[in-house]
């Protein structure tokens, strides 16, 4: 399993890749692989406002919904189209071409929540045995 | 033993032994007796085959068999012999929804046929695999409108909008506090207003939905409709109740709607008394992941063979739960296939020709009922189904019904408070001239003499 | 095997399979409403190109004609033959549904008497025949709930369901504004009192419970159940999609059940259809009978009629009266087996699925084994060390000449298999079924890779469902319309 040390993560399952003040998120090796094979992304629109938790958009697999939901507050500046034509880029690519939006971090203090990757790594272990 | 039950008493003594169980009844010891107690089912044994059919035949026998000009949502028309033949065929009538593909591609793929019918019927791209009828797809219509644009709260129903379609969207959306329905009047032409519907047209407007034709048989204006609705960003559905029409009427695609839906009894199945028929549903590509029911789509195996599967299934309650599109799950299955036969045997030429003869026989009727004194209510643009002023109306149909074995189609009364005195006359290609000709006397008979031959 | 292509894919320009006279008007519409693309697309075949077509598409069906249907939860029994040649009678096929009730008499009392049959089944006061589905009976049903609700002032905004619960229970929950709370179910796969007890305040509408539940087990503290739902001033809404477990051994009505729908098309026969038409008449409590839908049919002085007035009620659901071609059949059935023959449904119903079960059991795990009644539910656990899972099974069984059970629900259950034999099957049919199955069991464990690769006989292998998903091709495309595709085949 893939768990990429320069990032930041969430409980459910995201990523956030921080460049300055921009946010780029996505879901993990890990998600990926527990959803199968995605077959759809829904993803908000540039300008669209989000609220850290809440969700952002839904991924589907053939058998399966999931919500998307957001690392950080603040506004999308930047969603990835591909995906539209291309969904099998999370499962292909879920760091890099799979990336699924972009955020202008309104809150950076709510970066100090978010998982490292050992703490992710710790959550993903202990979920699945759990 | 009864009937259709093949266990003999042997079959039972050795299954019992397989299961280490004395009897039968232990194989319910888990229910509380008090309860097995109370079931005692009073109801009469059974008939044997024969006099099961003499039953049933009595029964149906009691139902007059008048000549009816009725349409108002189910029209009769000829079914080749062909369409019930292939109802018929056990493969078809006795599988269920196609959970294994492998062995249902005969269904799967006449529900891609059939979906490629209603889209090339109703010039929209996409079409679902049917719903349980055409006022429950106009409900579901609505409802999926609410997906689309979450937050607008008013729905305009035109009033000439058939009332059980109006009554079945009520129904869906009285639970939901986010949506308010209103009514769109009709115009002189029997035509919604679509001048009403550009001043009330507004921010909150999720939707229109206008009959075409609709319950007066009247062609709306879809495109002047969906001109306004779009202006203020909503949607418009269009409801079909006898699709006979879209072979020979610009249709809803390219009038700009939005969802097209309707009743698919026209094509292939009886009037049944009402049902089953089914519902059409169709609209554009980019609103498919928000179509409710079930849908079917083109793949292939693992060496490459063309094949059908169901798909986009993440949409449905088996998977989204309480947040599906739509609580369907059974549709009208069976009754597609037969849309698709029917509409195969038709096929371009034969559906043409047939709306033709129908468009002519209804309105060749009309002008003869014009020229007996009884004119017509609506001047707008009709199909196979039009309006008659008829003193009396009510007593008049009642009466017909009666001694003249003739239904003169429906009083209109029963549904408008103001068109008491009109009739809503059906003329399809299953009317002989000679039918035609008694419904013409008959109701120039009850004109009042100073207006006949006027 | 033969290839068949779509029916679009066939004929040649001018052929037709319907001759109708020729108009000899033109047809007069404005121009800005004429259709102008002369039906592109529609096919042009002829009659027997046509039957040909669709008897092939029927060869590749599996049915329950053809063979065992093992359905979990969806009573694939036999569907008698007599009944469609019932419900094609003249009179009833082409009655029109706006004749005046005086010319249907003898619908009417199709009607009548088959509502009579329900209430006698379940117990309850009265019935309406206007759902066309379960699923629409269960939307009707909870609309009737919040109804009753509402003229009593009470602000009720919760439905308690049972994890093991149909998807069809809580969408449709949703649908009527609820907002649903899930209930575990006990280690022996029922609803405990106490987790209901728990759940229950003041903010709950109703109770959704399945019975028997989806696991195949009568739900034994029902009648405790329901009395704490009600103590509180809930309802019980019950779920009817098992009632081939039922009849004349428990009636919902007994049970503390104040709303529920039938499936016709499930206990009573009727053919499935590849998907419907079915029926889903709701049966309720006479507290409830004022909102059901119009119009509700009466006896009057001169025979039946239907009466339109609203009155309190919820609204109708659909056009007309119901699906009344499938009514027509399933009273046809109740009438040939009698009340007594009804019985004797449940009772070889349950004895079938006892027999399979008690013969798959050690070949194939079973995660809750109180006794179940019509249906058992299996897991792939015992298979899981070889690699083949529930869905290599399912193909598998396809090859040795049965359709599959219902797989992977109720979600309570990892892996799941539904095995629902019905009544109509005889012994040596479920002899056969047994056999196969514990072939597959012993493939399992001797040639795994076999099984995973099924089915290996049928017309077509695994179909990708992941590329019908991603790139979805939903309709069939005139040749000059298809944006840039290049035909499979």
């Amino acid at each position: 399993m893939n768990i990429p040390g320069e990032l930041r993560y969430t409980k459910d399952h995201e990523w956030l890749r921080v460049e300055g003040d921009i946010g780029e998120v996505g879901i993990t090796d890990f998600a990926q692989d527990s959803l199968g094979d995605v077959v759809f992304v829904e993803l908000p629109a540039v300008g669209a406002r989000l609220t850290r938790g809440a969700t952002f958009g839904v991924v589907e697999s053939n058998k399966s919904v999931s919500d998307l939901f957001a690392p950080v507050s603040g506004e999308v500046v930047a969603v990835n189209d591909r995906l539209a034509e291309q969904p099998e880029l999370v499962n292909q690519s879920p760091y890099q071409d799979g990336w699924m939006i972009r955020v202008r971090i309104g809150k950076a203090g709510e970066l100090g929540e978010l998982l490292d990757a050992a703490a992710y790594e710790a959550h993903v272990a202990s979920e699945h045995h759990g | 033993m009864s009937a259709y039950l093949p266990h003999t008493s042997d079959d039972v003594a050795a299954m019992l032994a397989a299961i280490g169980a004395p009897s039968i009844e232990a194989l319910f010891a888990q229910v509380p007796a008090g309860l097995r107690e109370r079931a005692r089912l009073d109801l009469p044994t059974g008939l044997a085959e024969p006099e099961l059919r003499r039953r049933f035949e009595a029964l149906a026998a009691r139902n007059g068999d008048a000549v009816v000009f009725a349409g108002g949502g189910m029209y009769p028309h000829d079914v080749p012999a062909v369409v019930d033949h292939v109802l018929q065929r056990s493969e078809f009538a006795t599988a269920y929804t196609p959970y294994q593909p492998e062995v249902s591609q005969g269904t799967l793929q006449a529900i891609f046929e059939f979906q490629t019918f209603v889209a090339l019927l109703t010039g929209m791209d996409v079409a679902n695999a049917s719903m349980y009828d055409g006022a429950s797809a106009t409900a579901e219509a609505v409802l999926m409108a609410r997906r689309v644009l979450p937050g607008r709260r008013t729905v305009w129903l035109s009033r000439a909008l058939h009332p059980h379609y109006r009554e079945v969207v009520a129904t869906y959306v009285q639970a939901l506090d986010d949506i308010v329905v209103r009514e769109l009047p009709w115009n002189a032409e029997g035509r919604t207003d679509a001048a009403a519907v550009a001043a009330k047209a507004a921010d909150d407007t999720l939707c229109v939905v206008a009959g075409y034709p609709n319950v007066f048989g009247v062609f709306d204006d879809l495109s002047a409709l969906a001109g306004a609705v779009h202006r203020v960003g909503g949607l418009v559905i269009s409801v079909t109740t006898e699709p006979l029409a879209l072979a020979v009427v610009r249709p809803p695609g390219a009038c700009d709607v939005d969802i097209a839906v309707g009743e698919g009894q026209s094509f292939g199945l009886p009037v049944s008394y009402g049902g089953p028929g089914l519902g059409l549903f169709a609209t554009r590509d980019r609103l498919v992941r928000s179509m409710p029911g079930r849908i079917v789509g083109e793949t292939v195996d693992a060496r490459g063979r063309r094949g059908y599967v169901l798909t986009l299934a993440t949409r449905e309650q088996h998977i989204r739960r309480e947040r599906a599109t739509s609580n369907i799950c059974t549709n009208q299955g069976l009754c597609s296939l037969a849309v698709t036969v029917y509409l195969s045997m038709l096929g371009r030429r034969g559906l043409q020709a047939l709306a033709a003869r129908n468009h002519a026989a209804a309105h060749d009727t009309a002008a003869r009922l014009a020229r007996a004194g009884l004119a017509g209510v609506f001047a707008g643009p009709f199909f196979n189904e039009f309006v008659v002023r008829v003193p009396d109306a009510p007593a008049v149909w009642e009466r017909l019904a009666r001694n003249d074995g003739l239904v003169a189609g429906v009083p209109l009364g029963r549904w408008y408070p103001e068109l008491s005195d009109a009739l809503l006359l059906c003329v399809t290609e299953t009317h002989t001239e000679s039918q035609i000709a008694r419904l013409v006397d008959v109701l120039a008979a009850a004109a009042p003499p100073a207006r006949a031959r006027a | 095997m033969h290839d068949e292509p779509l029916i679009f894919e066939r004929g040649s320009r001018g052929r037709t399979g319907w001759d109708v006279p020729a108009s000899t008007e033109t047809v007069a519409l404005p121009a800005e409403l004429r259709r102008d693309d002369d039906l592109a697309g529609f096919p042009e075949v002829g009659e027997l190109e046509v039957l040909r077509h669709f008897l092939r598409l029927s060869q590749w069906n599996y049915s329950a004609a053809t063979g065992m249907y093992p359905l979990g939860s969806c009573t694939m029994k036999y569907n008698p033959i007599v009944n469609e040649a019932i419900a094609r009678l003249p009179g009833f096929a082409r009655l029109h549904p706006l004749v005046p009730d005086h010319l249907a008499q003898g619908a009417l009392a199709v009607v009548a008497e088959l509502e009579d049959w329900l209430k006698a089944v379940s117990g309850l006061d009265a019935v309406c025949l206007q759902p066309a589905a379960g699923a629409q009976g269960e939307l009707l049903g909870m609309l009737l709930v919040r109804a009753y609700h509402r003229d009593r002032g009470a602000k009720r905004t919760r439905v308690l369901i049972p994890a093991s619960a149909h998807g069809t229970n809580p969408a449709s929950s949703a649908l009527c504004g609820y907002t649903v709370t899930e209930l575990p179910i006990s280690e022996r796969g029922t609803l405990e009192p106490e987790r209901v007890a728990e759940a229950m305040d003041d903010s709950v509408a109703a109770l959704m419970v399945t019975n028997p539940n989806t696991l195949g087990l009568f739900e034994t503290e029902i009648e405790r159940v329901a009395a704490l739902v009600h103590e509180r001033g809930g309802l019980v809404y019950m779920d009817g999609a098992n009632m081939n477990a039922l009849m004349g051994v428990a009636r919902p009505g007994d049970m503390g059940v104040d709303v529920m729908q039938f499936n016709l098309h499930k206990t009573f026969s009727t053919p499935h259809g590849g998907g419907g038409p079915g029926a889903g008449p709701v049966a309720v409590r006479g507290m409830l009978a004022d909102y059901l839908p119009v119009p509700r049919l009466v006896r009057g002085p001169d025979g039946l009629r239907w009466d339109e007035q609203p009155g309190k009620s919820v609204g109708r659901v659909r056009s007309f009266y119901g699906n009344f071609g499938i009514l027509v059949r399933a009273l046809a059935y109740m009438l040939r087996l009698g009340g007594p023959g009804l019985r004797d449904v449940t009772r070889y119903a349950v004895l079938n699925a006892a027999y399979v079960r008690a013969q798959l059991v050690g070949d194939f795990h079973l995660p809750y084994d109180a006794p179940s009644m019509h249906e058992c539910v299996f897991s792939d656990r015992l298979q899981q060390s070889s690699g083949v899972q529930t869905m290599d099974i399912a193909k598998r069984l396809l090859d040795y000449g049965f359709y599959a059970p219902t797989i992977y629900f109720p979600l309570v259950v990892k892996g799941a298999m539904m095995i629902e034999p019905t009544e109509t099957e005889s012994r040596e049919t479920l002899d056969e079924f047994v056999a196969a199955m514990r072939a597959i069991a012993r493939e399992a464990r001797e040639d795994p890779a076999r099984v995973r690769a099924a089915p290996h006989t049928t017309r077509v292998g695994r179909l990708d469902e992941t590329r019908a998903a991603r790139r979805p091709v939903l309709r069939w495309r005139p040749p000059a319309q298809a944006p840039g595709r290049t035909k499979e085949n």
